[in-house]
């Protein structure tokens, strides 16, 4: 029995020596799949990250799966941790609430948790938080149109789909116009951060308001639609759309100068990369790495475009 | 003596029919009403040019939604199926235009390789249903999820984008006028008038009709009952088809979120329009009427902001429920 027990004490330690000889650490990310432009530059900029970091620390693997709803994604971070014995995870939960079970429970396994962008309902639960900011978004988007426009005009709102995510960043504008009482938000309605619905509802605000001196649209894609609507209406009384997010095309039209164009504001899907690389760190040096980042919602304009100008993007 | 006595009892059942045939109008006609009452600007004819318009995608998909209908079936991918016409497209178009230029001749050949691909993928539906003995509603869902999913594959989550000079030449599709009606109506009718007549004025028609009511009987009639059924998924994509040509011009692109939820909106229309769910009935205007309702109802909401803009849907699901109320007296046929 003793003897037994003594095998498998040094086996145990011949393991331990020779998984610290490998020193190999395997960092799990686990992202909402591509199903629409935003998500599109998620899967892009992890995949980058995953090449980038495999290159600059020969020690560290990371493994990239994507989800296509949250009972996926529940299901792929315990495989994660079972099959492929991963030591970090990064996660962009496809929704909160639902995911939080699943990342304490491998938490408690001790797996080293960077959650990006959608925070779970326990923050207690997370090592790192790469956190987009929707109320920045907001709030900057709201100083440029209120600048732009001199604190003068009539506008209207595009807004995304009803989640928090939208509500933060109207919110967060609606408090900017309120300090602008020359500004007259005509009306809001739901574009749910599609092309198709941006066109309608810009179709039917423009047949209601003969006179709308700008739009924030709050996403390019929304945008697109929104300037197609425009444009076929022949109105010249918008004088620019403010979407946001930094898809390619649009940063390209503010790099090129389009009047009707003339800034964007970031909520860069790359920050997925910056929640990569800081597990990374965690693993490749003693840095402290432990706490919150907020990735800012900068404004781009013609001066800076073409720092953001990432053609090779899907987004 | 037997078919006069037959004629006689169907004598009195005819008021009832004819309401109930109005019913979608009524609604429509309650809903352009209040919409006037409300704003004005409604009744103007930018606007409505711009909801008949933007109806005519969903319209002519329900044009053929209402043959499968129909004939007893369902075809719940139109919109993924949309999705991806508009995608393999917009790629083909881009592929040809180096060698056959950015204008019309590019523009006809993709048309055709839209048309051809939708009538495939109508052909695929109709064939694993009939031949394959698989339930529609099961096919369908299975190439939902497969068209949609080919196209972010495609796209790689992000847009497929037609080149810009191309997109302008086809751009007139959708924002030109013929006799200062905007060409998607055009069409939009012409596919309701082909379908109606197909419909209502040959055999085939009869024979969808027929199918649909007790295909047991129209099996036993010795009608080629495989060969019709195939048929109305071949004509529900090239339907399909032809809605992605008015659809490809509006942006110039196809995204993952292209044509989303689309087939509820189709089945809606058919269905509203007075045509029975399981089969048997129905008629194109009735589907017509009822695609421009549902699209007039999304009209009203943006144009009016009475109602908080988080009911919406409640708002349209009353709609319709209260017109299918209205047009109830069909089921007891």
């Amino acid at each position: 029995m003793k003897r037994i027990i003594h095998v498998i004490v040094v086996l145990a330690l011949g393991l331990t020596t020779l998984a610290f000889a490998q020193d190999k650490n395997v960092i799990g990310v686990s992202i909402p799949a591509a199903d629409h432009g935003w998500t599109a530059g998620v899967v892009y900029w992890a995949n980058q990250a995953k090449a980038q970091v495999e290159k600059a620390y020969p020690n560290l693997t990371v493994i990239v799966k994507t989800a296509k709803d949250p009972a996926e994604q529940a299901n792929q971070i315990q495989d994660l941790v079972t099959v492929n014995k991963i030591n970090a995870l990064v996660i962009l939960p496809y929704e909160s609430a639902p995911l939080t079970k699943p990342v304490a429970d491998v938490k408690k396994q001790g797996v080293f948790v960077v959650v990006v962008d959608r925070g779970l309902t326990d923050p207690g639960i997370q090592d790192v938080y790469v956190a987009g900011d929707n109320p920045g978004m907001g709030r900057v988007s709201g100083e440029y149109v209120a600048q732009k426009m001199n604190g003068q005009g009539k506008i209207v709102v595009l807004r995304g789909i009803p989640t928090v995510i939208d509500n933060q960043r109207y919110d967060a504008f609606m408090e900017v116009m309120k300090q602008h009482p020359g500004i007259t938000v005509l009306d809001a309605q739901y574009a749910n951060w599609n092309r198709d619905d941006g066109f309608k509802v810009m179709q039917d605000f423009l047949t209601r308001f003969p006179q709308i001196d700008a739009v924030w649209a709050q996403d390019d894609d929304i945008a697109v639609g929104v300037l197609r609507a425009i444009q076929q209406a022949n109105r010249t009384d918008i004088k620019f759309v403010l979407g946001g997010a930094g898809m390619k095309e649009f940063i390209k039209k503010v790099m090129d100068g389009d009047p009707l164009v003339p800034a964007d504001v970031l909520y860069p899907p790359n920050m997925v990369a910056t929640a990569i690389n800081v597990a990374a760190l965690h693993y490749a040096s003693g840095s402290a790495v432990l706490g919150t980042y907020i990735v800012a919602a900068p404004l781009v304009t013609k001066d800076n475009a073409s720092q953001y100008y990432f053609p090779n993007s899907p987004f | 003596m037997q078919p006069e006595s037959t004629a006689h009892t169907s004598r009195p059942r005819r008021p009832r029919l004819r309401l109930g045939g109005l019913g979608p109008l009524i609604g429509l006609a309650a809903v352009v009403a209040l919409a006037t009452i409300l704003n004005p600007s409604f009744l103007t004819l930018g606007n409505i040019f711009n909801v008949l318009t933007r109806t005519s995608f969903i319209g002519v998909i329900a044009v053929g939604g209402t043959f499968v209908i129909i004939a007893g079936g369902i075809d719940l991918s139109v919109g993924s199926m949309a999705a991806l016409l508009a995608g393999s497209m917009i790629l083909f178009m881009n592929a040809l235009s180096p060698t056959f230029g950015s204008g019309w001749l590019t523009i006809a050949l993709g048309v055709v390789f839209v048309v051809v691909l939708g009538g495939l993928f109508g052909l695929g539906h109709g064939l694993a249903i009939t031949k394959g003995r698989i339930e529609p509603f099961i096919v369908t869902l299975g190439t939902l999820g497969i068209f949609r999913s080919v196209l972010t594959y495609l796209s790689e989550g992000g847009a497929i984008t037609l080149k810009l000079d191309v997109s302008d030449v086809y751009s007139h599709v959708y924002y030109g006028s013929l006799l200062g009606v905007p060409i998607p109506i055009w069409v939009f009718l012409a596919m309701a008038a082909l379908g109606g007549l197909l419909l209502n004025r040959t055999a085939y028609g009869r024979h969808v009709q027929a199918i649909g009511s007790n295909e047991q009987v129209a099996r036993f009639a010795a009608l080629r009952v495989d060969r019709e059924k195939i048929l109305t998924y071949v004509i529900q994509g090239v339907c399909v088809a032809v809605a992605t040509i008015l659809y490809v011009p509006r942006l110039g692109s196809a995204s993952p979120s292209t044509g989303l939820l689309w087939e509820l909106e189709a089945i809606a229309a058919v269905i509203i329009g007075g045509t029975a769910l399981k089969g048997g009935f129905g008629t194109v205007s009735g589907t017509v009427v009822g695609a421009i309702l549902l699209s007039t109802i999304g009209n009203v909401l943006n144009l009016t902001s009475i109602i908080s803009v988080y009911l919406n849907a409640a708002v349209q699901g009353v709609v319709i429920i209260l017109v299918a109320f209205l047009q109830r007296g069909r089921r007891t046929q």
